[in-house]
């Protein structure tokens, strides 16, 4: 298939996991705001927020300080933070309009309708919209479009692309989700194991819609190490970084079938796998958190490259 | 005057006597059962039918929604099959005259150096490509897809408006028109015979598989050029990818390597041998047309030149359209074919000719006066229909520039049933069928039927609130 086409695939699937990344990382913001800010103030919940989501920057020069409401148009409607949900839904239906052949009637509908429903919305009073609506409506719309997907395109190159796009994008975001307890507890280690402690994984969890799989998987207490156990090594576990890196290589392997050709990204892809399917939750702790978290996304970065590289760009001889 | 019923105007469902005409039989009876509230939902049926297969246009030049939808009327427009016969006969005869004609004036120019046609209207034209002069390509084919504008005045009576040879455009509408009105009313399709034209986009890709460079061994592979998804079109170079099941490529899609052109793909290049491109010539390739083409590829002229890639249209088949040349269409079919033109061409005067000219200035509101290079209905006076400032004012541009505007009288378009608010009342309409040339020349039995749905109004272009039709070929 053409590259071109093939590039448009990955992209529309890495915009609308992204949509539904920022969604979650509002969730996580507005439950996190809600516990009164024990800590002292040394650093705002919503500061975290936006580090995560790789955009502090850009906030603050065009808002300066992080205010909850500035935080919630910034991530949900602000065309200027090219990754909140408004721009990411966007440009997935733009990515998906070029290559409106390569998709079903059912995805284009589902990414036809979301467009026009998030144009809507910014058209609509702020008051009548609330943020856990928007969340709702925003987790409701990715799984519309990666459910059609699913379900009905055909399971030929364009599909592996399409879930390639998809499984990078969610290990991405699921590290940098992980990561944002970083931002709130690092300098008050002594918080590590109380309650507010506990408040706040429960709600990484219950962003990640996790916490009743939590539960069922590992009962009781809320650890971090079970929690790294479930959201980094867990196979079971649909959002984990290594059920990703399973995906991006399962979709690599079928590509390299296909065409009767391994590349670069076939190998890049495995080591990264290799890796993984080695650590265990004390070897991160050893390492640290967030050292290990930063380490990853890069690797991922990395990867993305070098499919970017091999397959979509149309370099290749 | 305007009520499209009487004379002069040709009403293509109800002769004089208001009996109906045999092509239409049925239809009377259809429109009349059909209550207001079921009309209005079978409408809103076929709107939300095409805004879902996102069959939408752009009009250039305005703001507003980049997606608009272009009005259907669900009326169809009907030929008889001895009626269609006539017409294909004619268009076929004028396609291959066209492209008799291209490859000539880019050869011998043996219709110049026979005194037929002026040298200077086809060598200084702007559409003449001296970059290709020399070339004849495969099969003697610069025009593939050609697009014949014909009005109708009478039950004998057709008039061709305009040759398109280079990119003609509306084809998915021909086909979703067709796909729609199937859909809600399948019975009028078991009642009446009406030829499929579903058959278009096959014989589209076999007549492009039939213009293959001599070079090009094994199947050939053929590709869509188009400028990009803002393109207006862009659905419909989408659709006929898709409908012929070849790729949609952009120029940044294809590069040149030795002699071939090549696309990108996720499993390294592949070579494309027929480029079906729905991009003007200036834009085909910077290093031989207009160096700041963004939509091209650079070095395709060369591949073309050597025989490693077919191009259509052809690069220089413009000069075929031209409003100029236009006249001499009829003079074409007899030089090189041998035969009387078989559809005839509106009396046409060109401002160009002083003595022309100055009739057009003395009549300016009776006819209609185009920009020779002009389309889409824009920059056009329609005399008749002109207040005197305007008439004033078009004088006044035709004196600055009088060679760059031809005049034809007010043609008496025929009209058809149409559905408009209070009911169904007769508009005037116009057709644009498809011509396919390749090793053989072909035509499905339809084509696109374009509507002016305000009362009274002769332009039936999208840009300026025209709409469409349905076209059916009844074979009873």
């Amino acid at each position: 298939m053409l590259s071109r086409t093939a590039a448009n695939l990955f992209w529309t699937a890495r915009y609308i996991e992204r949509a539904e990344t920022n969604a979650r990382l509002l969730e996580v913001g507005a439950r996190n705001a809600l516990i009164p800010n024990t800590g002292g103030g040394y650093r705002n919940e919503w500061e975290s927020i936006l580090h995560a989501s790789g955009t502090s920057d850009a906030f603050r020069a065009k808002y300066g300080e992080a205010v909850q409401r500035n935080v919630e148009t910034w991530l949900f409607f602000d065309r200027d933070n090219p990754s909140s949900v408004t721009a990411c839904i966007e440009k997935a239906r733009e990515n998906g309009r070029i290559v409106r052949t390569a998709l079903t009637s059912q995805v284009w509908d589902a990414l036809n309708t979301a467009w026009a429903e998030v144009r809507e919305f910014g058209r609509t009073e702020r008051s009548k919209l609330g943020t856990s609506d928007l969340v709702d409506w925003t987790l409701r719309t990715a799984s519309l479009v990666r459910g059609a997907a699913m379900g009905t395109q055909l399971r030929n190159d364009g599909y592996d692309f399409t879930n390639i796009g998809h499984f990078l994008e969610r290990a991405d975001s699921t590290a940098r989700l992980l990561d944002t307890k970083y931002f709130v507890l690092l300098p008050h280690v002594t918080f590590v194991g109380s309650g507010l402690d506990n408040y706040q994984w429960r709600t990484l969890l219950r962003a990640l819609s996790a916490h009743r799989a939590f539960n069922w998987a590992y009962g009781g207490e809320i650890t971090p190490p079970k929690i790294v156990d479930f959201l980094v090594l867990n196979r079971a576990s649909p959002r984990s970084l290594l059920t990703a890196v399973e995906g991006v290589n399962h979709h690599l392997d079928r590509l390299a079938r296909a065409y009767g050709k391994a590349t670069s990204a076939q190998t890049r892809a495995r080591m990264l796998l290799g890796e993984m399917a080695e650590l265990t939750p004390e070897d991160i702790f050893d390492e640290g958190l967030h050292e290990f978290l930063t380490r990853f996304v890069r690797d991922v970065s990395a990867l993305s490259e070098v499919v970017h590289e091999t397959y979509l760009s149309g370099e290749t001889r | 005057m305007s009520d499209g019923n009487t004379p002069p105007f040709f009403n293509e469902m109800f002769d004089a006597t208001g009996a109906v005409r045999p092509p239409y039989g049925g239809l009377d009876g259809w429109a009349a059962a059909m209550p207001e509230e079921l009309r209005s939902l079978k409408q809103s049926e076929a709107e939300a039918l095409f805004r879902r297969i996102g069959i939408t246009f752009a009009v250039y030049g305005e703001g507003g929604s980049p997606d608009r939808l272009i009005p259907f009327d669900m009326f169809p427009r009907v030929f008889g099959a001895d009626e269609w016969r006539r017409l294909e006969n004619g268009i076929k005869q004028r396609a291959r005259a066209l492209n008799a004609f291209l490859v000539d004036v880019y050869g011998r120019g043996e219709i110049v150096k026979a005194g037929r046609i002026p040298a200077r209207l086809v060598y200084c034209n702007e559409a003449y490509e001296t970059a290709v002069a020399g070339i004849t390509p495969p099969k003697g084919v610069y025009s593939h897809i050609v697009g014949v504008d014909l009005v109708r005045t009478g039950p004998d009576e057709f008039f061709v408006l305009e040759d398109n040879c280079r990119t003609p455009s509306g084809v998915s509408y021909m086909l979703e028109n067709r796909e729609i009105m199937m859909r809600m009313f399948p019975h009028l399709f078991q009642q009446k015979r009406i030829l499929p034209v579903e058959t278009y986009p096959a014989l589209l890709k076999r007549t492009l598989a039939s213009v293959a460079p001599a070079k090009c061994q094994g199947e050939p592979r053929v590709a869509i050029l188009t400028p990009g998804h803002f393109n207006s079109a862009y659905y419909e170079h989408s659709f006929l990818a898709d409908q012929m099941g070849v790729e949609l490529v952009e120029g940044q899609d294809l590069f040149v390597e030795g002699d071939y052109c090549w696309m990108r793909t996720t499993e390294g290049p592949k070579r494309v041998d027929v480029i079906y491109r729905r991009i003007d010539d200036a834009f085909i390739d910077p290093l031989c047309f207009r160096p700041d083409s963004m939509l091209g590829v650079p070095g395709l002229m060369n591949v073309y030149r050597s025989g490693g890639v077919t191009i259509a249209s052809a690069p220089g088949a413009g000069v075929a359209d031209d409003k100029a040349i236009y006249t001499y269409v009829p003079e074409m079919v007899r030089f090189y074919l041998g035969e009387e033109p078989i559809l005839n061409n509106v009396p046409t005067w060109q401002c160009a000719k002083s003595d022309d000219c100055a009739y057009v200035l003395d009549n300016l509101s009776e006819l209609v006066v185009k920009e020779v290079h002009g389309s889409g209905g824009y920059g056009m006076l329609v005399g008749p229909k002109a207040t005197q400032e305007q008439v004033a004012a078009f004088a006044e541009k035709i004196k600055a520039d009088p060679d760059n505007y031809i005049a034809q009288p007010t043609l008496a378009l025929s009209t058809t049933p149409t559905f408009v608010e209070e009911g169904v009342a007769p508009r005037h309409v116009d057709l644009r069928p498809y011509c396919l040339v390749g090793e053989t020349v072909e035509l499905v039995p339809g084509g696109l039927t374009r509507v002016a749905l305000t009362e009274g109004s002769l332009v039936v272009n999208s840009s300026q609130g025209g709409g469409v039709k349905d076209t059916w070929v009844v074979d009873e």
